[in-house]
């Protein structure tokens, strides 16, 4: 006998002590498999609970919270928008294309099991330093993965962001977020609900392969880990595109009662999970699995991460018509069980019980922990930093151009023309802008949406750079003229039971939610994936947020590029000597160091009001919100994108590192027709929002001059260098 | 008028209700979706084939749509002279039916490539593009993996000869060149007609620029050409 069952299933000894207690008897070996993987951290939020409770979760928009399958919130006119985020940093980690393949699919089955057509996805990627080969192999499978996935099923990828940084060698991060359109009224929810109603398990069948992938995932991550790749699940976009018509059509025909999909810890989680929430029972027969091979043993069968299936709790009397639409779809769809009222989740093998838990004690019982914290000793010292680098760079026309062709500011089209980012007909704006808007059926409205974290910020004060993430997504959604409405997020940290990683954790989430409670962006869900670390090195804390924001009229829809000779081209917001944490301090000293911009939040709700009210006034012809690398890199941005060149003169107080390379947050650059300058001046004023007039839209360069320095190129030698420099960075 | 356009919807497809939307968009007609188990079409006059990627095209791409059961009833309808326009996987499936010479190999920069092209339309005389100007420069996305098109020298002269090529890539300033094909296609070529002049194909999505809010609106005159020839107004 093992002395330490427990261990094999990544369990503590005190956790199995609280098993035996709650069960009154020793678990059997499928029984504490069970518990394994229920009370991970990555279905158990185990020590992540008590912070995500900060989290504001309410509001006048919000129709479904936390703890379902996504979240749901209102978009008028019995409209609304499910949508969600979910990493699958470790799996891609050891197989890129599919581990990144699968987190797409994944995050789409969630949306779909709220009843929601799914129709646009979104990702957030962070790689290691690009100069190695490790990282391109990582960034080539995890870009192919994506789009391998997305594009079959034809959902289209309509935005994202890509951050490089040695924190993240040997653990990328693959945030994937999707969204989808339901009726206010037609909201579906993972419960098993109704006695003797019948269990299905649909869709795919069920092998061997990503067994124990949640387990896998509350791991850290080392040179052994090719080992793991059988804990990779295998992703099949064509049969999910069955699934995902089945599954609608027979929502749509009120054929159901609930469903959920099988992710992490397949049919373990959705079965107890549903049983959970519902307050019942229910049990499996588990004979009756399709599976894709003889011999799987019990314990397979409910650890299988087997893609592309759905648990679906049905009526008797539709049973037939749920099986008819799946036998169109060419689809299995068996039934395995039937719901109870005993509040257990049982397992039986031709008639024998193999496995009797109380879904209970899987789903509510998991251990809340409260980690030690220990501020990080780099966190003071790293503030005391001499940030005169930029300042002391002789060419800053030079440094402009070398910016704009490095790895995290040059164009991201490499990687977004590998999407389809048009399937569907409703992207309005393309991937490449401060947020992409979607148009929505029948209705004038727009959705936007946006993914963002600076995980420099983070890892420098997780406290303000937690704060500045849901910030900056307001403000990119807000710069195209829509009003946040809600987040999600994926929490990406390394192992928790550091204190000082755990430190991170609590700081990051509380400025998080602050800053969701002040912008009026309650968080409907999301995910949490710790022990993101690659030979006991952490990467850099990055709580990557998930912004949707709702355009009330299409027409009013703002975008970043130039438009027209003799605009006027005014920077919003304010402007401070903040050269901490700056994209070009790091490229000049590669030093990550420096305070972190400050951030005032009720000034950046004025700032996103301020930018609804004057795209619905039509005052504007673009807004760019400045991130970053800075003012002179936003400039640049607009000036490329619309292919127009700019002459900018203004002076100040600041030096012109800070000016012009500084990231303070929440100011936006903005072009305007001369003649609505007054009553564009009179609206700032009602906002209290400050502007400063930094010049036109005119030539073919990009002139910029503040104070005693100057940045001077030709636009089209700026743009080339900016649009080639990626697909060179990632050749081999 | 009778125009009665159908959708095919094979089990992977995923731009046949992107079709619908476009064709009923431009037309003011109906269009219905029809399911690929069909075998029978016997009302419509106007057949699209759609994008997407039927059964996966985990192998060669439109290799399994060609024994789907609607596409004999394609074919007749093919030699019957209604008009059939195959967009992105529907052309590769009409290729692999041999409804269109030649196929579509991987892009040659090996990329899934989805983004804006410019097209020279290299002929008006067809039911698809008569509402376009000879040697016009459009602009369509595309959005494919597998769009390089491949004809062998002999059969290519005979689409050269007979006017058959009816989309090359091009440059925004028209030019067609070594250079303007995005996936490598053999002499540039976007789209090709039959002989017969009632079955196009082309990789280019006609349907995602047909409307302003999208960005464009180069794809209409195609819906409209064909409403035309159908003997309906644009």
């Amino acid at each position: 006998m093992n002395p330490s069952p427990w261990s094999e299933h990544n369990l503590t000894a005190e956790e199995y002590s609280k098993i035996i207690a709650l069960m009154g008897r020793e678990p059997n070996h499928l029984e504490l498999a069970l518990f394994g993987v229920m009370w991970s951290e990555h279905c158990g939020y185990k020590n992540s609970k008590a912070q995500l409770k900060k989290f504001p979760t309410q509001g006048p928009q919000v129709l479904q919270g936390p703890g379902e399958n996504a979240g749901v919130v209102d978009l008028g006119g019995n409209l609304a928008c499910a949508f969600k985020m979910e990493s699958h940093n470790h799996p891609s980690a050891i197989e890129p294309y599919q581990g990144a393949a699968t987190g797409v699919g994944g995050i789409i089955r969630d949306i779909f099991a709220m009843g929601a057509r799914p129709i646009a996805s979104l990702n957030s990627l962070r790689f290691g330093d690009i100069e190695q080969s490790r990282t391109r192999h990582l960034l080539h499978g995890v870009v192919a993965g994506i789009g391998g996935y997305g594009n079959c099923i034809g959902i289209p990828t309509v935005g994202g962001e890509v951050f490089f940084h040695p924190s993240f060698h040997g653990n990328p991060l693959v945030n994937a977020m999707c969204l989808g359109i339901l009726k206010s009224d037609r909201i579906f929810r993972g419960q098993a609900a109704g006695i003797d109603n019948i269990v299905m398990l649909v869709g795919a069948r069920t092998g061997r392969d990503g067994i124990k992938g949640a387990s896998f995932a509350s791991e850290e991550l080392s040179d052994s880990d090719p080992d793991k790749r059988p804990n990779v699940q295998v992703g099949d976009p064509f049969m999910e595109k069955l699934l995902l018509e089945a599954t609608l059509e027979i929502l749509e025909k009120n054929l159901v009662v609930g469903l959920q999909d099988l992710g992490a810890a397949g049919l373990t989680s959705s079965g107890a999970e549903m049983a959970g929430r519902a307050g019942n029972g229910l049990y499996m027969d588990l004979e009756k699995v399709p599976l894709r091979e003889e011999g799987l043993t019990p314990w397979e069968m409910m650890l299988s991460e087997s893609q592309e299936r759905m648990l679906l709790v049905v009526e008797p009397d539709k049973a037939e018509s749920v099986r008819q639409v799946f036998a169109k779809w060419d689809l299995l769809a068996a039934d395995i069980g039937r719901v109870t009222d005993d509040g257990n989740f049982t397992l039986r093998l031709h008639g024998e019980i193999v496995a009797q838990v109380s879904a209970s004690y899987l789903t509510d019982e998991v251990p809340v922990y409260i980690r030690e914290q220990k501020e990080p000793a780099y966190y003071l010292k790293n503030k005391k930093a001499d940030l005169s680098a930029v300042n002391k760079c002789g060419d800053l026309t030079k440094l402009l151009k070398a910016l704009l062709a490095s790895p995290n500011l040059c164009r991201k089209a490499w990687v977004y023309e590998q999407y389809d980012h048009m399937v569907g007909l409703n992207t309005v704006i393309r991937p490449g802008g401060d947020a992409a808007v979607l148009r929505l059926p029948e209705s004038v409205k727009g959705l936007a949406l946006s993914v963002d974290c600076n995980s420099r910020f983070v890892y420098l004060d997780p406290y303000l750079g937690g704060a500045l993430a849901v910030a900056e997504a307001a403000l990119n959604v807000a710069a195209v003229g829509a009003r946040p409405l809600a987040i999600t997020n994926c929490l990406n940290f390394g192992n928790p039971e550091n204190p000082e990683i755990y430190w991170q954790f609590v700081q990051a989430t509380d400025g998080l939610a602050e800053a969701a409670e002040i912008l009026e962006t309650p968080v409907t869900g999301g995910n949490v994936s710790f022990y993101n670390e690659y030979d006991g090195r952490a990467i850099f804390p990055t709580p990557t947020v998930g912004m949707v924001g709702l355009l009330e009229n299409l027409a009013d829809r703002l975008t970043v590029d130039f438009k027209d000779f003799g605009d006027l081209i005014y920077l919003l917001g304010h402007s401070f000597e903040e050269l901490g944490a700056s994209e070009a301090h790091y490229f000049l000293t590669e030093r990550d160091e420096g305070p972190v911009p400050r951030v005032n939040l009720p000034f950046i709700k004025s700032l996103c009001r301020f930018l609804e009210k004057a795209a619905k006034s039509k005052l504007l012809k673009s807004a760019h919100d400045v991130a970053d690398g800075g003012l002179a890199v936003a400039l640049a941005e607009s000036a490329m994108a619309g292919d127009k060149g700019i002459s900018a003169e203004w002076s100040g107080p600041l030096t012109a590192g800070a000016a012009l390379f500084g990231e303070s947050s929440g100011r936006v650059i903005v072009s305007l027709e001369e003649k609505y300058q007054k009553r564009f001046l009179e609206l700032l004023n009602d906002f209290s929002v400050p502007a400063v007039l930094l010049g036109r839209v005119t030539g073919r360069d990009i002139s910029i001059k503040y104070n005693d320095r100057a940045i001077s190129a030709p636009l089209l030698e700026i743009k080339k260098a900016w649009t080639e420099a990626l697909a060179a960075l990632a050749a081999f | 008028m009778t125009c009665k356009a159908a959708v095919i919807v094979f089990p992977g497809s995923n731009c046949d209700r992107d079709c619908v939307r476009s064709f009923e968009a431009v037309t003011g007609l109906k269009a219905n979706l029809v399911w690929h188990k069909e075998t029978s079409l016997p009302n419509y006059d106007f057949i699209i084939l759609p994008g997407g990627f039927s059964y996966g095209d985990y192998l060669r791409c439109g290799a399994i749509a060609r024994f789907s059961p609607v596409l004999s009833e394609v074919k007749r309808l093919a030699d019957r002279g209604r008009y059939i326009l195959g967009i992105c996987n529907g052309f590769q499936i009409l290729t692999e039916a041999r409804l269109l010479p030649g196929a579509l190999l991987r892009n040659h920069g090996l990329k899934y490539l989805c983004r804006d092209v410019y097209l020279r339309v290299e002929t008006s005389q067809s039911p698809f593009t008569s509402s376009y100007k000879n040697g016009q420069i459009i602009r369509l996305p595309i959005s494919h993996g597998e769009g390089s098109y491949s004809l062998n020298p002999r059969e290519l002269n005979t689409l050269n000869d007979q006017d058959r090529v009816v989309f090359r890539y091009a440059s925004a300033g028209g030019t067609v060149g070594e250079t303007s094909s995005p996936n490598g296609s053999q002499e540039s070529i976007a789209g090709i007609i039959n002989r017969e002049r009632n079955v196009l194909g082309l990789m280019p999505h006609p349907e995602r620029l047909a409307e302003a809010d999208l960005g464009g609106l180069d794809g209409r005159p195609l819906f409209e050409s064909v409403l035309a020839a159908l003997g309906g107004q644009a």
